[in-house]
């Protein structure tokens, strides 16, 4: 395939060029003059034939084309409609199907580029004619070319142990696939991992996750790294190489039987540190494992705690009692690299950091609490055991729960976070349920779509919670009334009863929303996708490639391409592993050939190529004739910047050379 | 048979080019022996009159160097066009238009004037300007006109052969000479060089580094040159990476850049703009201030990234339509 840049007029027969403009129903007929667009092709150079239809990408449509191929022996072909995005490969099968070599094919893009974006509509018509001639122009210097094999890697990576990762591993495991599950902390398990209940049915978070964290760490087809980040990807889609980073914790991982021992030893005789996984409402020794499910079951060491490493010497009774010799105060940073076919991102989220918004008290008073804090605090497995206590031992008599802290709100986040009214529903179901209070919910709008969802909600009214539809404005100590001493007041406008409000409560909870990581664009330009301008993956097309992304074999599983609940996140992930399931046992991908090459006999072997290629696809060899640089077809994107750098024009690019290009332009300019 | 007949004309040129022909040395002999020398001004007194005098396609083989920049010029290049079978190019000034056609980044008003009356060494109280037509006692004296730019030879008239360099190497002149006896001419409208650029046989190609990438570009004298080192992973603007080789390295072997006097390869549309893009290609560095700073340091980029070819690039084309009479404008 290599080296085929003649044109028609060179290998064989002269050009005979089919033309088609789509109507695309009223799209783009009703702007641009379909018929008056075919009678102007009819004209152009080597046209044989031009003819206008409502739907070129419909079957009688892609058979018109195939018929004019046999009857007027058509050797390029010309479809003036969408974008090459949407049907370039219809076309191309279509003319590969009347046995016309694919890549004899050039698409005009009249909608997206004409139709929908012109106002006058002689203008349009114009720019259609414009863009059919260079089409026409170029299409006569195409040659034949045949798209390239590359067999698959078998392997899968997952980045990110939430619970989108956990299902997207176990999916594509239980299907026979080896899965690297890489995990950021020291445990799997993610957000969900922290939550008491689910809604709606109520389901214990602990219950449904841990029996499939367990079979991540007990499956026999899932390496699980945690503590670990990928820090570099290279390759293409079915043979990716991925780094990663195992950080230290300082204990040997494969010795480690979670006994606790050494937590227990700890010189530290009572946890003093705060403990990240609660929310820092409890707190751990400088050894310890996260919490008691921690998948894998192993502990860890935090250097800026534990006294061997901040005073340099301690008596290590961990290292004493532990009788599997797995404390390792020597452990280093290590680079694992592993070969895979197919990445699936499932890097979560963050919660909004509530200080953003000061009128609403959040550090400043200390009843003033995140949902995720609250979540700790009615989790059995938390620091206060389940039960729901403020800061100075009392329990709460009246809770106010704040909507929307982050979400909907044009200074932080103008989306929504989909999830927060329904688990704000379920944190007053429990606070309700445990403590007996009176729950205030605040809220701008009630969203509840989803299954069992709206009916969570009348089940919240019928439970006697109350709701006042209305933004707060501000969370104060400042009492008016002798009954509002001592109390935070939740001051809000009730725009159902049009008048402001004073709601004192004792415990203010607010539900913030959820953001991408602040690492997002880090992570998107190694993963080579894209990310919208709050972080969130950018799927490859909204409704119909929900998981996939801009590069082949990148794929997207919950929160990090926008904010979810678990089922959505489940749903997607099992969506993603499919995908990946999809591309990897097929066993082989296919190469665009776009591919940029090298003629060895006209390249001096300047190397201003080498350095520029961004897919290191680029290297010198020794030849019979000196070192001449190469490109590795294999690794080539077709992005064409080596053949624009290359000093003396030995590099050439299939579907881009200089004779296609020009010519383009010529259509373009010669029409208008 | 009888010895093809055959001419050189010098136009608008240093005379380097003329030099080429003597620089034969004892080969010239052979020419002699060998072909008809039925025009060559520079060395043998013609007139004009001689070549009116011939057939249309008498002469088998002209050589033109010079670009094309007065009336006079044009009218012998069509000339000459009509009384030769085989016109070729001769030198990088018609080749592609040359120093001469550095000019073209003035308008003609302004050379003449610089020349002319503000040039520091000229004493010209009167502020004469030469004109096309002077009406003195004697009669009207003419001069051929001073036209708006200068061209190469293929602007003026149809080329059938190219050979490049400023002056050409001898060597591309004894092949030219050889293709022609031995009708073993190429395709019409060849270069008649190499068409690959000069790294291929510069013998500093071993020490070139295995990605090139530029922190800082050096001119010639800013530096002691390392005579055995690659110039560019030295710093110096060595323009062979763009250039057709054919000289055997000349300038590279006198331990100087080469500035691209051979022209691009028959790939290539835009010398300049392929040298720019070669040299953008390799400053090592990802900041843009830092890469604005690394580029200002080029010093008199238009002219050094076009020296030769500025009438032949589609630089010029954007340059005449920016030119609104005087000063420097475009680059």
């Amino acid at each position: 395939m290599s080296g085929q840049n003649g044109n028609g007029k060179t290998n064989g027969s002269a050009p005979r060029v089919g033309v088609y403009v789509c109507h695309c129903g009223i799209n783009i007929a009703g702007k641009v003059d379909c018929e008056s667009v075919a009678e102007f092709a009819r004209n152009l150079p080597d046209v044989v034939v031009a003819r206008d239809y409502k739907f070129m990408c419909s079957d009688p449509g892609q058979e018109l084309i195939q018929d004019d191929i046999r009857e007027h022996k058509l050797n390029r072909v010309v479809v003036a409609s969408c974008s090459p995005l949407m049907h370039e490969n219809t076309f191309r099968k279509a003319c590969a199907d009347a046995g016309l070599n694919p890549f004899y094919f050039q698409m005009a893009n009249i909608r997206e580029h004409v139709s929908w974006v012109t106002k006058e509509k002689d203008e349009a018509d114009k720019k259609a004619k414009a863009l059919v001639a260079a089409a026409v122009h170029r299409v006569r210097f195409h040659s034949a070319l045949e798209k390239k094999r590359v067999d698959v890697h078998p392997d899968v990576v997952v980045v990110g142990g939430g619970i989108s990762g956990i299902h997207a591993a176990l999916t594509m495991a239980n299907a026979g696939k080896h899965v690297y599950l890489i995990e950021r902390e020291p445990t799997i398990g993610g957000h969900m991992a922290k939550f008491d209940k689910t809604f709606p049915t109520l389901d214990c978070s602990a219950c449904i996750l841990t029996p499939k964290m367990s079979d991540v760490k007990n499956h026999p087809n899932i390496t699980l790294w945690s503590y670990s980040e990928v820090v570099n990807v290279d390759g293409f889609a079915g043979n990716f190489k991925v780094q990663v980073k195992r950080k230290p914790r300082y204990v040997i991982e494969e010795n480690c039987i979670g006994c606790l021992q050494c937590v227990e030893e700890c010189v530290f005789k009572n946890a003093r540190f705060d403990d990240e996984f609660n929310e820092n409402l409890g707190k751990r020794k400088p050894i310890y494992m996260p919490f008691p499910q921690a998948t894998p079951p192993v502990v860890l060491i935090d250097p800026t705690q534990c006294l061997r490493f901040t005073k340099g010497k301690c008596a290590s009774k961990c290292a004493e009692a532990c009788e599997k010799n797995a404390i390792d105060f020597d452990q280093k940073e290590k680079i694992e690299e592993v070969e895979c076919g197919a990445i699936i991102l499932s890097t979560g989220f963050k919660t909004f950091d509530a200080e953003r918004i000061p009128q609403y008290g959040y550090k400043k008073y200390a009843n003033v609490y995140t949902s995720l804090e609250l979540e700790r605090l009615v989790n059995a497995a938390g620091p206060t055991s389940g039960e729901i206590k403020l800061r100075n031992g009392s329990t709460p008599q009246s809770v106010g729960i704040v909507h929307c802290v982050g979400s909907r709100d044009q200074k932080t986040n103008a989306y929504c976070s989909r999830v927060c009214c329904m688990y704000s529903l379920k944190l007053a179901h429990l606070v309700k349920e445990r403590t007996g209070a009176e729950v205030y919910n605040f809220y701008i709008d009630m969203r509840t779509p989803g299954k069992g969802y709206e009916e969570f909600y009348d089940r919240l009214l019928e439970e006697g919670n109350h709701f006042i539809r209305g933004r707060v404005a501000e969370v104060t100590d400042w009492a008016m009334s002798p009954e509002e001493q001592g109390k935070l007041v939740i001051r809000v406008e009730d725009t159902l009863i049009g008048v402001p409000r004073r709601i004192p409560v004792d415990m203010v909870v607010l539900s913030v929303g959820l953001e991408a990581h602040d690492d997002a664009d880090d992570v998107r330009r190694m993963f080579g996708i894209s990310c919208s301008k709050q972080g969130w993956f950018t799927e490859r097309h909204p409704k119909l490639a929900p998981v996939s992304t801009a590069t082949d074999g990148v794929f997207l599983a919950g929160a990090c391409q926008g904010p979810k609940d678990i089922p959505d996140c489940v749903a997607q992930a099992g969506a993603a592993a499919a995908e990946a399931l999809a591309l990897v046992d097929k066993g082989f991908v296919e190469l665009e050939p776009n591919t940029a090459s090298i003629n060895a006999d006209l390249c001096c072997g300047c190397r201003t190529c080498v350095s520029m290629c961004p897919y290191s696809a680029i290297k010198v060899d020794e030849t019979q004739d000196g070192e001449k640089s190469i490109i590795n077809e294999a690794l080539c994107k077709g992005c064409g910047t080596c053949v624009a750098a290359c000093p003396s024009g030995a590099i050439s690019q299939n579907l881009f050379t200089d004779e296609q290009i020009f010519e383009e332009i010529e259509g373009v300019l010669s029409y208008v | 048979m009888s010895k093809p007949k055959v001419g050189f004309n010098w136009l608008a040129s240093c005379g380097g080019c003329e030099e080429a022909v003597v620089d034969l040395e004892e080969a010239i002999l052979d020419v002699v022996e060998a072909v008809d020398i039925v025009f060559w001004p520079c060395a043998m007194d013609f007139k004009k009159d001689d070549v009116r005098s011939m057939a249309d396609g008498e002469m088998d083989v002209c050589f033109v160097n010079g670009a094309i920049r007065t009336s006079e010029e044009e009218e012998m290049s069509r000339l000459l066009r009509k009384k030769t079978k085989i016109l070729i190019a001769f030198g990088s000034c018609s080749h592609m238009g040359g120093i001469p056609g550095l000019g073209n980044f003035y308008s003609s008003e302004s050379i003449l004037k610089s020349s002319f009356l503000e040039s520091p060494s000229t004493v010209n109280a009167e502020g004469v300007i030469p004109k096309t037509e002077t009406k003195r006692s004697e009669g009207i004296l003419t001069l051929p006109a001073f036209q708006e730019t200068a061209k190469s030879l293929d602007q003026v008239v149809e080329v059938d052969y190219y050979v490049p360099g400023c002056p050409p190497p001898v060597k591309l002149l004894k092949d030219a000479v050889q293709a022609v006896l031995e009708n073993k001419l190429p395709p019409k409208g060849a270069v008649l060089a190499p068409d690959v650029a000069q790294c291929t046989d510069c013998p500093r190609q071993d020490t070139k580094p295995e990605k090139l990438e530029i922190k800082e570009f050096k001119r010639p004298f800013e530096i002691e040159i390392d005579p055995k080192k690659c110039l560019l992973a030295q710093g110096l603007m060595c323009l062979g990476p763009v250039t057709r080789s054919g000289c055997d390295s000349a300038c590279m072997k006198a331990n100087m850049p080469c500035t691209g006097c051979l022209g691009p390869t028959s790939r290539v549309k835009d010398f300049g703009a392929k040298a720019m893009a070669g040299f953008a290609s390799i400053i090592d560095s990802t900041d843009e201030e830092e890469i604005d700073r690394l580029l200002d340091s080029i010093v008199d980029p238009e002219g050094t990234f076009y020296r030769y070819s500025l009438p032949k690039s589609y630089m010029h084309a954007i340059c005449t339509t920016m030119r609104n009479g005087s000063g420097k404008k475009g680059a």
